[in-house]
């Protein structure tokens, strides 16, 4: 089974090869061996799949854990992998899992029941420095080991989102060894996994060291090649620097870059011996997160307004690396159940200023509207996690003040972001997130959790905690869609553009196929 | 003498407090905590559950009022415990020790190669009788302090290795990938180091006992070499400690240009989560380095020149 990403890299290496000097087996016939060189640009400080979220460090944790299922990137369909079948109670609350025989982690112990049930106990125990896993183990009751190789999941309230979740890195299984190991120990020992390979070693802001799993015969049902992967070794060494990653790839001194950016791609193409692979992330897209309980943006026409002021494909075509695409609804469109309301999101600058002239707001003499004294002035958060956020968000300012909307910029640290979403003291947050199951959208709006953008309670809420509940493709994609629906037409928050992972591969380098959230999978991956 | 030594070991101790004291109040008034940094970091802004990060904060004692924080600390610093890094749970001694050997290979060929640079420009300055030559070579030391560190390592990667392909661009493996990072660290120091042995060699050529020992008979290259570098190296030496600072202050920004994993690099990860026991072990061990450096020069400083007197030595300008 082919995925949309892996024919396009397939076509691109096939015509780009041919011709080359390499007297060996004919291109496209996959060979083994060698040491793939990948660069990335940070190093999050630990190397437990359980805890990182961080991109960068990610690619490379991803492939020394295995999960229970696979995630299709083209249909979004979950797959099996280490377990061979499932089923899910109607109620969505309690999941039962088959596993596949004679899979072992790297250290010979057998991954099977308990090692699930030790896995997700242990993953509840890390609490905020796992903050993804135990998101998603959220109402987690237990799980019971009728078998050897049955494991059942249960949880508190339905939980639709966790058959996704299992096919995520953050719940990928590890062994009791690591388990049984602190959260601290865990970030500096690394975890042992039974994943194609084998973390071999680290250093700390430099590199991480992966090597092939001997004997590894239980890859992903997705997966090309059964049994081992193609590479015997995997360096992903650290690069703080774009232009020397750049400069690295064309010049031969790795074979992989990721974090490429627009004004990278000159030089990448230049060579002639690079290709770029994109795919938008899963998720929530960048949005200006509006702080729905602020005086100003009470009133859903100031909202629609800003939403309509945006010339999206301005702001990417300006900021972002080809391939990216404008947002068409609050999830990217690589998001499972997906749904395109792009007719609302239009740029229609004159929309948006009748809607602000209905509303009672006139423009000043500065060309800034103002209504009863108060200027329409918005203040916007954001952080410096992405090199695109800036240049974005001060085209934003520009085609807001066309309309009459005064935007200020307010960079803030990493460090504030949870403060900052707690209290509430924010106009509107520049910020994605990236999550291959729709019910992301319940986790970031239900007024019922966290509610960081502060919506009141509505139509809205009903329809979350319904999705989370349906099991049925088509009835949950209706629901998910009625959500999507609801969040762009008030306008709550403005979808604005897909963050697109954009990577750097040397036409050398086959097969490096990016998996359904966008990370990437290696174990098909060879070198000529 | 033994006063002396005890007065700047004294003075020593209350610098390496002041600094300590400093960063944590620096630290502590930014906002945000690493707590926060540590849970929400990657490239979301997915939401966290506010009582598991409470009793996150409590595990690190980051709910405590900050005098009791600061107590704490500072209480197992002075035993030489700086606690465990907030973001990987790695001891901050070891966080150092495990990045100080590659910072010390880097900060001491490029201190060799300031030197060696540094005083051979210096000497071929105020050696040539060309004019024109001599003016060029005086400007060299302010051309190499003024270029940013950042662009000259860019520059020398591009050529070096992007355009001649002759070494690599990143990396701590061996002599190859030492080269291109110690010759951007040496640039501003050795041109730093050539300013001020240039101007004192010019004005040891202009004394009197230059004078002599020309009348003696002595060759120029002996003069020069021999007696006005001899005198000349003194103010030279009292730069040491200012010249340490330099390289180790350079190294954050030639270990990331780079991409060596030495203190630089380890300092520039923890301030940007806040890690504020790595910060103030490194502050701490930065306020170490340069004190010592500056406590062996004056203390070798009469050795040099028996002229100086430990007496009238702790009434000059302490640099410290």
């Amino acid at each position: 089974m082919l995925t949309v990403v892996a024919a396009l890299a397939l076509t691109a290496c096939g015509s780009g090869d041919s011709g080359t000097t390499d007297g060996g087996a004919a291109d496209g016939t996959a060979r083994s061996g060698g040491t793939l060189t990948f660069a990335v640009g940070s190093y999050a400080g630990c190397v437990d799949p359980h805890q990182v979220a961080s991109n960068d460090t990610i690619y490379a944790l991803r492939q020394i854990v295995d999960s229970l299922t696979d995630q299709d990137p083209s249909t979004g369909k979950i797959v099996p992998w280490l377990a061979e079948r499932w089923e899910v109670s109607a109620d969505a609350k309690t999941f039962t899992f088959h596993l596949r025989p004679g899979v072992t982690f790297s250290d010979g112990s057998a991954v099977d029941a308990q090692a699930v049930k030790e896995n997700f106990d242990a993953a509840r125990k890390l609490g905020a420095k796992a903050s993804l896993a135990t998101g998603y183990l959220s109402g987690y009751v237990g799980t019971e080991t009728p078998d050897d190789l049955t494991a059942v999941v249960s949880f508190e309230q339905p939980n639709a989102q966790f058959l996704q979740a299992t096919s995520t890195f953050s719940l990928g299984l590890v062994a009791g060894s690591s388990v049984r190991k602190t959260a601290d120990q865990r970030c500096t020992d690394g975890v042992v996994g039974s994943g194609p390979f084998v973390l071999g070693g680290y250093v700390a802001n430099q590199s991480i060291t992966l090597v092939k799993r001997k004997g590894y015969d239980w890859g992903s049902s997705l997966w090309r090649k059964t049994g081992e992967a193609y590479l015997d070794k995997v360096l992903f060494t650290v690069v703080p620097e774009a232009g020397v990653r750049t400069g690295s790839l064309v010049s031969g001194q790795v074979d992989a870059i990721g974090s490429v950016s627009l004004a990278d791609e000159a030089a990448l193409k230049a060579g002639g011996a690079v290709n770029l692979q994109t795919r938008a992330n899963p998720g929530v897209v960048f949005n200006l997160g509006l702080n729905n309980s602020k005086p100003l943006l009470q009133d859903v026409a100031v909202r629609q307004a800003i939403q309509v002021a945006l010339d999206r494909q301005q702001i990417v075509d300006t900021v972002y690396p080809t391939g990216s695409k404008p947002a068409t609804s609050i999830l990217a469109h690589t998001t499972p159940y997906y749904g395109d309301v792009s007719p609302q999101l239009t740029f229609d600058a004159a929309k948006a200023k009748s809607l602000l002239d209905t509303a009672g707001w006139q423009v000043g003499g500065d060309g800034i509207r103002t209504r009863n004294g108060t200027r329409l002035s918005l203040s916007v958060g954001w952080f410096a996690n992405a090199a695109t956020n800036q240049p974005t968000l001060e085209l934003i300012q520009q085609q807001l003040k066309a309309v009459g909307v005064e935007i200020t910029l307010k960079e803030l640290q990493i460090a504030q972001i949870t403060q900052v979403q707690q209290s509430g003291d924010f106009d509107a947050l520049w910020g994605n997130i990236t999550r291959a199951d729709p019910d992301i959208l319940r986790s970031t709006y239900s007024t019922a959790l966290a509610n960081t953008y502060r919506l009141t309670a509505g139509a809205l809420d009903p329809v979350l905690t319904e999705q989370a509940a349906t099991v049925d493709p088509a009835k949950r994609q209706a629901l998910v869609n009625q959500a999507q629906d609801l969040i762009v037409r008030n306008a709550h928050v403005i979808p604005v553009v897909e963050l697109t992972t954009a990577l750097g591969v040397s036409k050398k380098v086959h097969d490096l196929d990016f998996e359904a959230s966008s990370r990437i999978q290696l174990h098909d991956t060879w070198k000529s | 003498m033994r006063r002396y030594v005890f007065r700047r070991l004294a003075q020593a101790v209350a610098v390496l407090w002041a600094a300590y004291t400093l960063s944590f109040l620096v630290l502590d008034f930014l906002p945000g905590d690493p707590v926060s940094a540590m849970a929400g970091g990657g490239l979301d802004q997915a939401s966290v559950d506010p009582a598991q990060l409470e009793s996150l904060k409590r595990e690190y004692g980051f709910d405590k009022p900050v005098l009791v924080q600061y107590a704490d600390y500072l209480g197992r610093a002075v035993q030489g415990d700086f606690g465990n890094s907030v973001a990987t749970g790695q001891p901050v001694t070891s966080v150092i020790g495990d990045a100080l050997p590659q910072t010390l290979v880097l900060t001491g060929a490029a201190l060799v190669l300031a030197v060696v640079f540094g005083t051979g420009l210096a000497l071929a300055a105020t050696y040539t009788s060309a004019r024109a030559l001599r003016q060029l070579l005086l400007s060299l030391p302010s051309l190499g302090v003024s270029l940013p560190t950042f662009w000259v390592g860019l520059m020398l990667v591009q050529l070096f290795s992007f355009r001649l392909r002759l070494l690599p661009a990143f990396g701590n493996d061996g002599i190859a990938s030492l080269i291109l990072p110690a010759v951007t660290l040496a640039v501003p120091t050795g041109a730093l180091l050539a300013q001020v042995l240039a101007k004192s060699l010019f004005t040891a050529l202009d004394e009197p006992y230059v004078q002599t020992a020309r009348a003696k008979g002595a060759g120029r290259a002996r003069v020069h070499l021999r007696h006005a570098l001899r005198n000349a190296a003194l103010p030279a030496l009292t730069i040491v400690g200012l010249l340490v600072g330099n390289l180790l202050a350079g190294s954050v920004v030639v270990e990331t240009v780079f991409s060596r994993n030495g203190i630089g690099r380890a300092t520039v990860s923890a301030v940007t989560v806040q890690d504020i026991p790595v910060v103030q072990g490194v502050v701490v061990f930065g306020a170490l380095v340069f004190v010592c450096a500056n406590l062996v020069v004056d203390l070798v400083y009469p050795l040099f020149d028996p002229r100086i007197v430990v007496a009238s030595a702790t009434r000059r300008r302490s640099l410290v």
